[in-house]
């Protein structure tokens, strides 16, 4: 009997690993695509328009590309790392969403099922983790190449990913501060109503913001790959779906972090007025989306917004101003809870 | 020096205020700019599947037309050549013979007519001179070639056909030309 139990248990826990592998990777592709339209949009011009209807299938385009293209190996380069990197960014990439909690429950076929992969009561932590491991990749992608390019792009990328680490821990131990656990769904629940993190954490937010750009080594802190110094970066000498991994594992990752900024300061799966168990436990994820997706539009109105900070100015900003700065917040956060009780 | 746009702005180096130092007016500032071009209509046209209109003045490859008959209104007179302030034009003249009359309108005619499409500024000051109405700059772009000799067009390139079909419709142009002299 409780083989059994634990059978089923193991195949729920698969069905919602495959449903969030697709829906993970499905975003990525569509964000490529948003991505295009949206910069489009922003210069007054049309984005891609010719494969499918409104260009709809641009992303299946791109993806036989990068699948039909020469994969290249440079004959300088330490062979299994090069291989290694892309797929190890990818893995880190996609690991991040497990503690993710997208709803309540689902209510399927008379079943109840938990809408999050694990419910771990060190959620935020696991995540910080993996984001930090993130950085192997990028380094290793570009130590590999055995390229100066290369290299300059990711010893840049991780020194960043490095300094704003920092500043996100800090202004997330703010929200820790206020919600008492780590576990994301603890975090998320106590939001429930109007009682967003974001009204008690302005500074707080726009730190985390600020650090999540950097993270995902979007512009304009994009020092890992740009163009106009280092080709492309870490990933200069990749090419076919080796490349396309790396391209793929930045989408990712402004997903989980897009998700993560919703669950932290913005209710996640909660909205006034909404409930998450309606349409059987449908609308939470529906709701969480959404914030989602609204917040990867801002990441690209940001990117085709700044132009792109120059690397000491990045790095003042994020050891001068950010850290002190958050520090600050997390001794204010301190005070009010000790004063007013939350 | 005095400014005569009275757009020059004298640079100065301050140091920036607590305002302008968290940068974040200014990037909510910037943010509204892109948000507002988000909205606006896209002025990119899908070349191949729409194509703009041509401006009714716009001038290009030539055209020596024909009359009615299908005869040639060029009568060589050479007027176009001093006309043009780019020395494009060449010409010979040749005397019609008997049994051309449905060739050539007049008794002299081109028997070659050069314009070197290189040279050629589009000025459209030749079909001002024109007094019989025969040469006129029409909507058509020069096709583009590797080679500068194939630049030359002889009267191969630049005459109408006989057939309607490969008549070259100028009555546009006509009209503007007609209400400038």
């Amino acid at each position: 009997m409780i083989l059994l139990y634990d059978f089923a248990m193991i195949a729920q826990k698969m069905g919602l690993i495959s449903v969030l592998f697709a829906l993970t990777l499905g975003v990525a592709a569509y964000a490529t695509y948003g991505e295009r339209k949206i910069a489009a949009f922003f210069q007054d011009r049309l984005g891609p328009s010719n494969a499918g209807p409104w260009g709809l299938l641009q992303p299946v385009a791109d993806g036989i590309k990068m699948f039909t293209k020469e994969d290249f190996i440079p004959n300088q380069s330490e062979k299994w790392l090069y291989i290694l990197a892309p797929g190890a960014f990818i893995f880190v990439a996609l690991m991040t969403s497990a503690v993710i909690p997208w709803g309540t429950t689902l209510t399927l076929f008379g079943l109840n099922m938990d809408l999050q992969v694990t419910n771990v009561n060190i959620g935020i932590l696991y995540i910080m983790g993996f984001v930090s491991l993130g950085v192997y990749g990028i380094m290793l992608g570009g130590w590999a190449s055995n390229n100066k390019y290369s290299l300059y792009g990711a010893i840049r990328a991780s020194s960043q990913m490095i300094s704003y680490e920092l500043a996100m821990g800090l202004s997330l131990i703010a929200v820790i501060m206020l919600s008492g656990s780590l576990s994301l769904r603890t975090i998320v629940d106590q939001q429930a109503g109007f009682h967003w993190n974001v009204f008690y954490q302005p500074l707080g937010f726009i730190i985390f913001l600020t650090c999540a750009l950097a993270e995902c080594n979007r512009a304009p802190f994009d020092m890992a790959e740009c163009e106009t110094e280092l080709i492309g970066g870490y990933h200069t000498e990749y090419s076919s779906m080796k490349l396309g991994f790396f391209l793929f594992a930045e989408y990712i990752n402004m997903f989980i972090s897009c998700t993560v900024i919703s669950c932290l300061y913005f209710g996640g799966y909660h909205f006034p007025g909404l409930n998450p168990d309606w349409l059987g436990g449908l609308m939470g994820p529906m709701i969480l989306l959404g914030k989602a997706f609204f917040f990867i539009f801002v990441f690209m109105w940001i990117r085709w917004t700044l132009p792109r900070f120059r690397y000491d100015q990045l790095m003042h900003l994020g050891w001068k101003a950010l850290i002190p700065l958050s520090i600050v917040n997390m001794l204010l956060t301190g005070a009010g809870a000790l004063l007013f009780g939350k | 020096m005095q400014s005569l746009s009275n757009r020059s702005k004298q640079v100065v180096h301050k140091e920036m205020t607590f305002m302008e130092r968290i940068y974040l007016p200014a990037i909510i500032k910037g943010m509204a700019t892109t948000l507002r071009h988000f909205f606006k209509k896209s002025n990119t046209l899908s070349y191949p599947k729409e194509k703009k209109a041509f401006a009714p003045v716009y001038r290009g490859w030539h055209v020596l037309k024909r009359d009615e008959q299908g005869r040639e209104n060029c009568t060589a007179c050479g007027l176009c050549a001093v006309a043009c302030p780019a020395e494009a034009i060449t010409m010979e003249a040749a005397e019609r013979n008997k049994g051309e009359e449905g060739l050539y309108r007049e008794e002299k005619y081109a028997a070659v007519y050069e314009i070197n499409m290189l040279r050629c500024i589009f000025c459209g000051l030749c079909e001002e001179a024109c007094p019989k109405e025969a040469i006129f700059l029409t909507d058509r772009i020069v096709p583009s070639d590797y080679v500068r000799q194939n630049f030359i067009f002889g009267k191969d390139m630049l005459v109408e056909g006989i057939t309607p079909d490969t008549r070259i419709d100028v009555t546009v142009r006509q009209k503007h030309i007609q209400e400038k002299n």
